[in-house]
């Protein structure tokens, strides 16, 4: 079949030239080899007679064709499967849309609802789950991730020092390149970076493990045994990262002024010494704490995602891809509008 | 087997199935009885499975009642629905096991959950049940290590952990070859003998429907309903119905598809 199929057009052209047509017959003689060409293009010509009152005679044709036709024809095609696109207009698209935002938003409300009536039911000590999966998070969550953040902090450090000592140099400032990496490190990058990376990293992951058991049942299996997916899965997740995340926040911050210090020392001549002051300096620790609280709210955001889009899978394995990529698009986007109210509430407040 | 005292265990009635507003199937009513292996039948896609899940509790009926003895499942609240659960076993179609655990703490979880067994004795009761089902020295082993058949195996050894009253079984020998097949077929009969459990099966294998079967429900997809319910060897004779014939005798009788 690596060619073309025989069209059926030049058939359907000769039948409107010429003459009344009452039957069509095949000279199958020299046919030595055939394949599913051949069929696909019998069963249109079959269909053409049909339509036309003429008479398709298909004995001539070698045996093995004669049964596949009869086979393919056995069965008449399914109507009314339900499956014809249905002409939308635009306004049925908006409402849809709509009620398909609305859902989605009470669905949020839910998960949100049940995550804190589980957290109450840890307090009471009721929610069980297994130390071992929850130190097993906890270590998927902290210190198997530090690689990543060390390679991108120091150079999102770097790259700030960069464009600012270019800029700084042409008036003699190249110290403030302190001030500019531990200011932008502390408040946003630090805790913005390391959560960017646990979205893509973690909550993917925790999305495609509570999908996966979505699909194998694992979960309605804990339901029928009367165990909550939230309080076994959920809860040690979220906790788990909203732990780490802040951790992680410094890490990173240190990380992103030690890039920002290699950049000074290499490239402006500046002492290590000088660099370490300057920071001191210019960023007090009341700074690294707005980092900080932004990354455990980071941490709640990315852990919620994650196990929202995992529970929430449908029973596929295109729905776990889904439920992966969701997950890391839900944190992302939260963790952005969630950074700018928090830098807006934090102006308010003076900090 | 004789049973002059058969007593309902399981009630359905007038159940009606949908997802939204597409139905699966109407009107269903049926006892199962104590003691029974009681057979959900059907051709692919007539909505078998999705009643197990409305039995198991993890799907509201659109209309129509489930009983439990006396207690209709889902007129009472969850707790409440989930003590009945919990007398319940379930095999699903893939076992289900908890990947992230071993075969020992994936029959150990609901034991440590729900009863005052101090670990010692929990690890006893979880040798003798993979014991049971042929799995004796598999505790250390992750559900991905074992084949298939191993893990449906082990699946029925955790549906067993807390010794439920009802087991029920999703496509039990779907994926098996048949001496493993017919194997869990012989386990089935003599759980149910030796514990006197109920059990339900879903399943369109006719080698297994008629090896444990004592009664049944036909689910049909065309009409969404049952069309035949009672002991599966007595439909094969004597119903009259075309369907039925056809699906109990692989299609060699009745009239064309």
């Amino acid at each position: 079949m690596g060619n073309r199929l025989p069209s059926r057009k030049p058939v359907a052209e000769a039948l409107d030239q010429g003459a009344e047509v009452r039957k069509i017959t095949f000279d199958a003689a020299e046919v030595t080899d055939w394949d599913s060409g051949l069929l696909a293009f019998l069963t249109e010509v079959n269909r053409l007679g049909e339509k036309r009152n003429i008479d398709v005679r298909l004995e001539d044709l070698p045996n093995g064709i004669h049964q596949l036709l009869k086979l393919a024809a056995a069965v008449p095609e399914k109507e009314d499967t339900g499956r014809e696109e249905k002409p939308s207009s635009r306004l049925a698209d908006i409402g849809r849309w709509a009620q398909q935002a609305a859902s989605e938003s009470r669905d949020f409300f839910d998960f949100v609802g049940n995550t804190v009536l589980s957290f109450l039911r840890l307090i009471t000590g009721k929610a069980r789950f297994r130390r071992v999966d929850f130190f097993l998070t906890l270590q998927e969550c902290g210190p198997t991730a530090l690689p990543i953040i060390t390679l991108i902090s120091v150079l999102v450090g770097l790259i700030l020092a960069f464009v600012g000592a270019i800029q700084l140099e042409m008036f003699g400032a190249q110290i403030y390149v302190a001030n500019l990496v531990g200011l932008a490190m502390a408040r946003e990058m630090g805790a913005m970076m390391a959560a960017i990376i646990m979205a893509g990293r973690t909550g993917a992951a925790f999305a495609a493990q509570l999908g996966t058991m979505q699909v194998n049942e694992e979960i309605d299996a804990l339901i029928t045994l009367g165990i909550s997916p939230m309080d076994f899965l959920v809860l040690p997740r979220i906790i788990s990262l909203t732990i780490m995340m802040p951790l992680l926040c410094i890490y990173a911050d240190l990380m992103g002024i030690l890039g920002g210090a290699l950049v000074a020392v290499f490239m402006l001549d500046l002492s290590p010494t000088a660099y370490y002051l300057q920071t001191r300096e210019a960023v007090p620790l009341i700074h690294f704490a707005v980092g900080i609280i932004k990354g455990g709210v980071f941490g709640v955001i990315v852990a919620v995602a994650g196990c929202m889009r995992g529970l929430e899978c449908g029973r596929s394995a295109t729905a776990v891809g889904q439920a992966t990529t969701r997950a890391v698009v839900t944190a992302i986007v939260w963790i952005i509008v969630a950074d700018a109210a928090l830098t807006f509430i934090f102006n308010l407040m003076g900090i | 087997m004789t049973r002059s005292n058969a007593s309902p265990h399981i009630v359905v009635e007038n159940l009606t199935m949908a997802y939204g507003d597409f139905v699966i199937q109407r009107d269903l009513s049926f006892t199962i009885n104590r003691g029974d292996i009681f057979i959900i039948m059907g051709g692919s896609g007539c909505g078998k499975s999705t009643l197990m899940r409305h039995l198991i509790g993890l799907k509201a009926p659109a209309k129509g009642t489930i009983r439990f003895g006396e207690t209709s499942i889902w007129e009472v609240d969850s707790d409440a629905r989930q003590e009945i659960m919990r007398g319940c076993g379930v095999l699903y179609q893939r076992g289900a096991l908890w990947s992230s655990m071993t075969l020992a703490e994936n029959i150990a979880l609901p034991l440590s959950e729900y009863t005052d067994l101090e670990p010692d004795q929990i690890r006893r009761v979880v040798s003798l049940k993979l014991a049971l089902v042929g799995l004796a020295g598999f505790e250390a082993f992750y559900p991905s290590e074992i084949s298939g058949g191993m893990q449906k195996r082990a699946g029925l050894a955790r549906a067993m952990a807390l010794d439920p009253e009802i087991l029920f079984f999703d496509e039990p020998s779907a994926g098996l070859d048949p001496i493993s097949a017919h194997r869990l077929d012989e386990l089935i009969r003599e759980l149910r003998d030796s514990l006197g459990a109920t059990v339900v099966v879903v399943t369109h294998e006719l080698a297994s429907i008629f090896a444990i079967g004592d009664n049944s429900v036909f689910l049909d997809a065309d009409s969404k309903t049952m069309i035949a319910r009672g002991d599966p060897h007595r439909l094969r004779d004597e119903s009259d119905d075309p369907k039925v014939q056809q699906f109990l005798t692989r299609g060699e009788s009745g009239g064309g598809i």
